[in-house]
């Protein structure tokens, strides 16, 4: 199909611009490992009570500064409920939903995510500023969607 | 002797559509005042329905409803007029869907006023509800479905009848919207077919990710089949209204053949964050989505061509001397150049968004809400309200006159300041993590929470002043319908193309090659996916009612 001049010239330059931000993106993504949470391991979400892991929600610590936690989903809460961990922490969150669809978003930080029925989501953020975060459900969940809510304190 | 009017034949089956629609706006956009109102802190809801029965109603009447109805009045009438007449059987089969519509979305409304399905317009299993409510949605889809059959026979029909001839431009966006809506409403079609047994419990467990997954595949595209209507008027009846021409028929043609053919996996940037799904499949859907970008970058181009031309030819002299030539003071105009300005950033905004770790700092926060009342409320809605004000007298037999011309201005002010307000306070405080889809909370007084109060007290605001947007159209299409005086308006539609446009070549009217690129081009986006989560499938669930 001919096209006007001009409106070659527009398409190169918006195109490249598209194509710009998808090497960008892949960049991140692929090179310095800051994609998207895309965690792919299953999980019975009726026999979560019985899962070896998933049977105990909390913090636990890896290594230097290092802490992994285990949480559980369910209406309306997260478990565990308050977590503490120091300034500087390495936090990687496996979290599971013993019911329906739940998102997990900790405003201020990149952890933002869904847990759905089935899948186990893992998701790691580094807390580099001491202070008090909360972690909110940012997926309709039902009638108490508005109180389901956590507390991440980052002591100095 | 006087040529008798021209004149589109299914006047009535349009109107009725327009009625049920404007009629169904108001009803929605009350609901969305409402949650504006108490996002913003200022009003508890009480009386026997909660926050998201409230939302989920608001979504499925202005989203589904509201949309479905206008397209179909608006396009039908299209089709009428250019291919000159629908037969009675066609006309019938227009009926027929109305009548299955309004089955369908009583069923579904009593559903939600009933508690039994306060789901949202997304219905994420395996939050269940009422069995019936899911068998409502199939009727809503049936009104779709036969109200694209009934275009495409009226096409073909049009394209025996005239050997050789390329469709006429308004009808063949008719058809892409069609042939796009039923791709996209087979995949909520066969989620809902999965669902309903399950809610019935005759079967146990029910894979959540495939129910996700064909959700987003409907979800997003039908955005997009409200979005491309919007464009048809663009294309079609914008140069009209400012006495300009068609840029080019060829490209015009090109970016409905685009939209249609790369429009359904786009819906995939809605699982970004979604575990069970690779990086590398998710990246490959990045390219997806911003490919549904290129069609609307060659529209920004020509729609601007077709203004600055015909500012020039009006007496803009300088650079940007055609702006102030072009017809501010006309309402079919204004309201349709601002829903298309809207779209710059709305669409700016999409691309960003899309991108995969951006999408993981806004995902479900106010940020997504904003994001598509600029694109909806103001890129699709705007529009539509742009044309209310020529297509319903024509309709009715009727002309609009200067007082409600006037009014219309003041609607169209309205809606834009009302936007504004809303939309820039929702993004802004999207970014600081306000979730949507959330009744107003502080969570047990949290900072960060309260951070969020100031920004969303211009939710509420915003959302009065849409209120009042809604109270001005629904009395404008009223009065255009039953009260304005008796006479002619002359149905819009542009019928030059500039000179130096090229020929329109054949191949454009291919639609059996379109369909089955668009097919091979959903098979490269869900193929991988589906066989996985089907052949691969996780634990399922239960029902679960949390509501």
């Amino acid at each position: 199909m001919k096209m006007n001049k001009m409106e070659e010239i527009w398409m190169i330059i918006a195109v490249g611009l598209i194509i710009i931000a998808m090497g960008i993106t892949g960049y991140q993504a692929f090179a310095m490992g800051m994609g998207p949470p895309s965690h792919q391991e299953h999980i019975d979400p009726q026999a979560i009570e019985s899962h070896p892991e998933f049977s105990e929600p909390g913090v636990y610590e890896l290594g230097d500064n290092q802490y992994e936690v285990i949480m559980t989903l369910q209406a309306f809460e997260f478990q565990p409920g308050e977590i503490t961990v120091p300034e500087g922490a390495e936090v990687t969150f496996r979290m599971a939903t013993k019911d329906v669809v739940h998102g997990v978003n900790v405003p201020h930080t990149n952890l933002n995510t869904m847990v759905v029925p089935g899948f186990i989501q893992e998701i790691t953020q580094t807390f580099h500023e001491a202070g008090e975060y909360i972690m909110v459900c940012n997926e309709y969940c039902g009638v108490g969607h508005h109180m389901m809510s956590a507390t991440i304190t980052v002591e100095e | 002797m006087k040529k008798p009017l021209k004149i589109v034949t299914s006047n009535t089956l349009a109107l009725t559509n327009f009625a049920t629609a404007f009629a169904l706006l108001l009803v929605g956009g009350f609901l969305g005042l409402v949650q504006g109102l108490n996002r913003a802190g200022v009003l508890e809801i009480v009386g026997g329905i909660n926050y998201y029965e409230v939302l989920t109603l608001h979504g499925i009447l202005l989203i589904l409803a509201f949309t479905t109805l206008f397209m179909n009045g608006y396009l039908w009438s299209a089709v009428d007029y250019v291919l000159g007449g629908l037969t009675k059987g066609i006309r019938m089969l227009g009926w027929v869907a109305y009548g299955l519509f309004m089955f369908g979305s009583i069923l579904v409304v009593i559903m939600v006023l009933a508690g039994e399905a306060t789901v949202l317009y997304t219905f994420y299993a395996p939050m269940a509800a009422s069995p019936w409510f899911y068998i409502g949605l199939v009727f809503v889809v049936l009104n779709i479905w036969l109200s694209g059959i009934g275009v495409f026979i009226s096409a073909f029909r049009w394209k025996r009848r005239n050997k050789g001839a390329h469709l006429p431009l308004f009808a063949f966006f008719a058809v892409g919207v069609y042939v796009l809506i039923t791709f996209s409403t087979m995949f909520v079609a066969a989620e809902v077919f999965y669902i309903i047994p399950w809610a019935f419990g005759w079967i146990d467990t029910i894979n959540v990710m495939l129910t996700r997954t064909l959700f987003w595949a409907f979800g997003h595209t039908l955005v997009n089949v409200w979005y491309l209507v919007a464009v048809s008027a663009w294309y079609m009846v914008l140069p009209k209204v400012i006495g300009g021409k068609l840029f080019s028929d060829s490209l015009a043609r090109a970016v409905v053949i685009l939209i249609v053919v790369l429009n359904v996996p786009g819906g995939f940037h809605h699982q970004i964050v979604d575990p069970g799904f690779s990086e590398g499949l998710k990246f490959m859907h990045l390219f997806m989505s911003l490919a549904i970008a290129v069609p609307s970058l060659l529209t920004a181009f020509a729609l601007f061509a077709t203004l600055e031309r015909t500012g020039r030819r009006r007496g803009g002299k300088g650079l940007l001397g055609w702006f102030w030539k072009l017809p501010w003071y006309d309402v079919r105009f204004l309201a349709i150049m601002l829903a298309m300005i809207s779209f710059i950033f709305g669409g700016a905004g999409g691309i960003a968004q899309t991108n995969n770790q951006l999408n993981q700092v806004v995902h479900n926060t106010l940020w997504v809400v904003g994001h598509f009342h600029v694109t909806v409320g103001v890129a699709v809605v705007l529009t539509f309200f742009g044309l209310v004000y020529w297509l319903i007298p024509h309709l009715s037999g009727r002309v609009l006159t200067k007082k409600i011309h006037n009014l219309g201005i003041w609607q169209t002010m309205f809606w834009t300041v009302g936007m504004l307000f809303m939309t820039l306070s929702m993004s802004y405080v999207g970014l600081l993590g306000s979730p949507r889809r959330t009744e107003y909370t502080t969570y047990g007084g949290s900072e960060t929470a309260l951070a969020w109060d100031p920004y969303l007290l211009f939710v509420g605001a915003g959302g009065t002043l849409l209120m009042v947007g809604i109270v001005l159209i629904v009395y404008i299409v009223f009065h255009l319908m039953f009260l304005a005086p008796k006479g002619y308006t002359e149905f819009m539609v542009v019928e030059e193309q500039e000179e130096d446009a090229h020929k329109t070549p054949k191949w454009t009217e291919n639609w059996g090659l379109w369909v089955i690129v668009a097919i091979l081009i959903i098979s490269m986006g869900y193929v991988v996916p589906l066989v996985d989560l089907i052949g691969n499938a996780p634990p399922g669930s239960p029902p679960i009612r949390t509501f």
